[in-house]
């Protein structure tokens, strides 16, 4: 009984908070599009009985997914998107990993601070931190004020509001989430084990890529999923530190929410985006469990 | 033991139901108001005043035609404010709440009639045009001191906005004014729906698309008086208020706002009740405050708009009230113009035609 109950406390939790709220999404992305609140149609109308019920399920249809294969807007943002979320995964990985991998090796009594330090931009408001970037970044920012002092530049450059602030800000934001992971495998591992290496000839690079690489990588693979998975559903950081040209699926989905005010449509594509998102998510574990089922 | 949380559950659930019935939720538009008036009106009438801002007429149309947005009072745009009277998001006024409606003024009545008939839905908060702000120094620095301030070829012709690039030039991020700009400038009818007609706007902004820096609805305001940037297509009073702000910091930098010459478009933000209000009799002593000639004085004051009070102009200072930039003369009261919604299927048009714009796909 009572390892029923503690099975279904996570079952429970993923119904509730991910399961119905899909459900609800994937049944506005069949409906159609109305002027009225809510602006789609049709509603469920219990008070009618089972034939309310039929009727609904009778109006139901996949247009709107239909819709998103005839313009090529939607293929080329998701595109972008994963190929910003990949880049910056890049970028955050070659950032975090050498952080992680110092914090690691800093003396024990140093640890609990340096942690500290990587969690304690948490305790401001994201937004605000992202306000913060701007002013470092704009023209007339401190960086460009900064780096016209030193005479390195002679007019300012142009950093906010294109690509590279993006990166910036993405990197910035998640690096937290690809340091930690890293760390916790890299404080896991056995000294001895370079130690060894190095008695059998390797050098200190190669023990390095041959040992503590190698045994951090479930320390990357969940770095990089942490950071990946998020930014290619990001809003807010390519909204305010992006130019207009950014694509992102992101800005899609919000134009279609709210300058078509196309809920049925945002919503079909926010179920591609989870597609998107789910089906390598799986194929990654399928892999690793067998990976595991072969090491034994 | 139960009694106690009984007791309690009373408690809190009064609680709640008091909290409504002495606090009035207002969603304003960012920058929109002098917050001393605020702390007026809760001094005034007792009541606590929730004040949010919002920067996109999408944002708030999106809130109301989910419903249940627990706002009070909000201020949609006059287009906006048809599209969501016909979604049936707002409730009627009750005129005899509303005894300093009298102050409003016949003109804008009229106009903002062919948006909310009859005006019974709304009344007028503040009123502008859609126009050019200008880094008056810098620009003259880059193409010359006989430039012209107030064309559109500042911004729509390539050869200008190459070299106004380098100092940067913000739009509005809301297709809805920049496409009727656009049509205007062609010499077409700004209002027109022919997605046809709309879509001859592509071919003169793809060709400065590359030069313009940001399409942002807000932003504009600080990167204007810091000297970020050196030209802005924005709201009449965010570009004043950007005047002032680079003015008190005494910056060098020094900003001016002209409507078009070839003609601006002119919009009404107009205060709405929402059909689900939690406090609608709150929301009416809002809006009655509001029409206070005195109060509705102090805030174009503030945010340099002209407003729908004809009764408050004699307590509006020279600067606003002396401003043709702010209150038009006749003539360019002629050359101005007003747009109506756009139904679902243009709608889409235009969205992808911006998009297409904005980010070349």
């Amino acid at each position: 009984m009572r390892r029923a109950i503690l099975i279904a406390v996570p079952y429970v939790w993923l119904l509730a908070l991910f399961l119905v709220p899909f459900f609800i999404v994937l049944k506005i992305s069949l409906s159609d599009i109305a002027l009225a609140i809510p602006p789609y149609t049709p509603t469920l109308d219990l008070s009618q009985g089972w034939a309310g019920v039929r009727d609904f399920f009778g109006q139901l249809d996949f247009e709107n997914f239909v819709w998103l294969t005839e313009d090529d807007l939607y293929w080329k943002a998701y595109l972008s998107s994963v190929k910003i979320a990949l880049i910056s995964t890049v970028l955050t990985l070659m950032v975090g990993y050498p952080i992680a991998y110092g914090m690691a090796r800093a003396p024990e009594e140093w640890r609990p601070t340096l942690m500290m330090l990587v969690i304690l931009p948490f305790w401001t408001s994201f937004l605000i931190r992202v306000y913060a970037w701007m002013g470092i970044l704009s023209n007339e920012g401190y960086l460009n004020q900064f780096l016209l002092w030193t005479g390195l530049i002679s007019t300012p450059l142009t950093i906010l509001n294109t690509q590279t602030a993006v990166y910036i800000g993405i990197v910035y934001t998640y690096l937290p989430f690809m340091i930690l992971p890293i760390y916790a495998a890299l404080e896991r591992l056995d000294g001895s084990l370079i130690e060894a290496a190095e008695d059998l000839g390797c050098s200190r690079l190669q023990a390095f890529w041959l040992v503590t690489v190698p045994l951090s990588r479930p320390g990357i693979i969940a770095g990089c999923f942490l950071v990946m998975i998020p930014v290619i559903g990001e809003f807010v950081i390519p909204s305010l530190l992006g130019g207009s040209g950014t694509l992102m699926i992101g800005k899609v989905l919000w134009e279609e929410f709210f300058s078509n005010r196309d809920w049925p449509v945002a919503s079909a594509v926010a179920v591609v985006l989870l597609l998107i998102l789910v089906v390598p998510i799986v194929l990654f574990q399928r892999n690793q469990q067998k990976q595991t089922e072969a090491g034994q | 033991m139960t009694i106690k949380t009984l007791t309690l559950t009373a408690v809190i659930a009064t609680g709640v139901s008091a909290a409504y019935a002495d606090e009035v939720r207002v969603y304003n538009w960012s920058d929109y108001i002098d917050e001393e008036l605020l702390s007026k009106f809760e001094e005034e009438t007792g009541l606590t005043l929730v004040y949010d801002v919002f920067d996109s007429n999408e944002v708030l149309e999106t809130k109301m035609l989910a419903g249940g947005s627990g706002y009070d009072v909000v201020v949609p745009t006059g287009t906006f404010l048809q599209r969501q009277i016909q979604a049936g998001a707002f409730q009627k006024l009750d005129a005899e709440k509303l005894s300093n409606a009298g102050n409003l003024w016949d003109v804008i009545q009229d106009r903002t009639a062919g948006y909310d008939p009859d005006n019974a839905y709304s009344i007028n908060y503040m009123w502008g045009t859609t126009g050019l702000g200008v880094n008056v120094g810098k620009v003259r620095e880059i193409l010359g001191d006989d430039v012209q301030l107030n064309s559109m070829d500042l911004v729509l012709k390539p050869e200008n906005m190459e070299k106004l690039a380098a100092c940067g030039v913000h739009f509005l991020d809301a297709p809805t004014e920049i496409f009727p700009m656009v049509l205007q400038y062609l010499g077409e009818d700004p209002d027109s729906h022919d997605t046809d007609v709309i879509g001859k706007t592509e071919e003169v902004l793809a060709a400065v698309r590359p030069h313009i820096q940001k399409f942002h609805s807000s932003e504009y305001i600080n990167a204007l008086a810091n000297g970020d940037i050196c030209v802005a297509v924005g709201w009449s009073g965010d570009i004043l208020q950007a005047r002032d702000r680079a003015a008190e910091a005494d910056n060098g930098v020094e900003i001016e706002y002209h409507p078009f010459a070839e003609g601006s478009l002119m919009w009404f933000d107009q205060m709405a009740i929402p059909v689900d209000a939690p406090n609608p009799e709150g929301a009416h002593k809002f809006l009655n405050f509001i029409l206070d000639a005195n109060n509705m004085a102090a805030a174009s004051n503030y945010v340099y708009y002209a407003n729908g009070n004809k009764a408050s102009q004699e307590f509006l200072e020279e600067d606003v009230i002396g401003d043709p930039a702010i209150y038009p003369d006749d003539a360019t009261m002629e050359n101005l113009y007003i747009t109506t919604p756009y139904p679902a299927k243009t709608q889409r048009v235009v969205t992808r035609l911006w998009t297409k714009i904005k980010s070349g796909t």
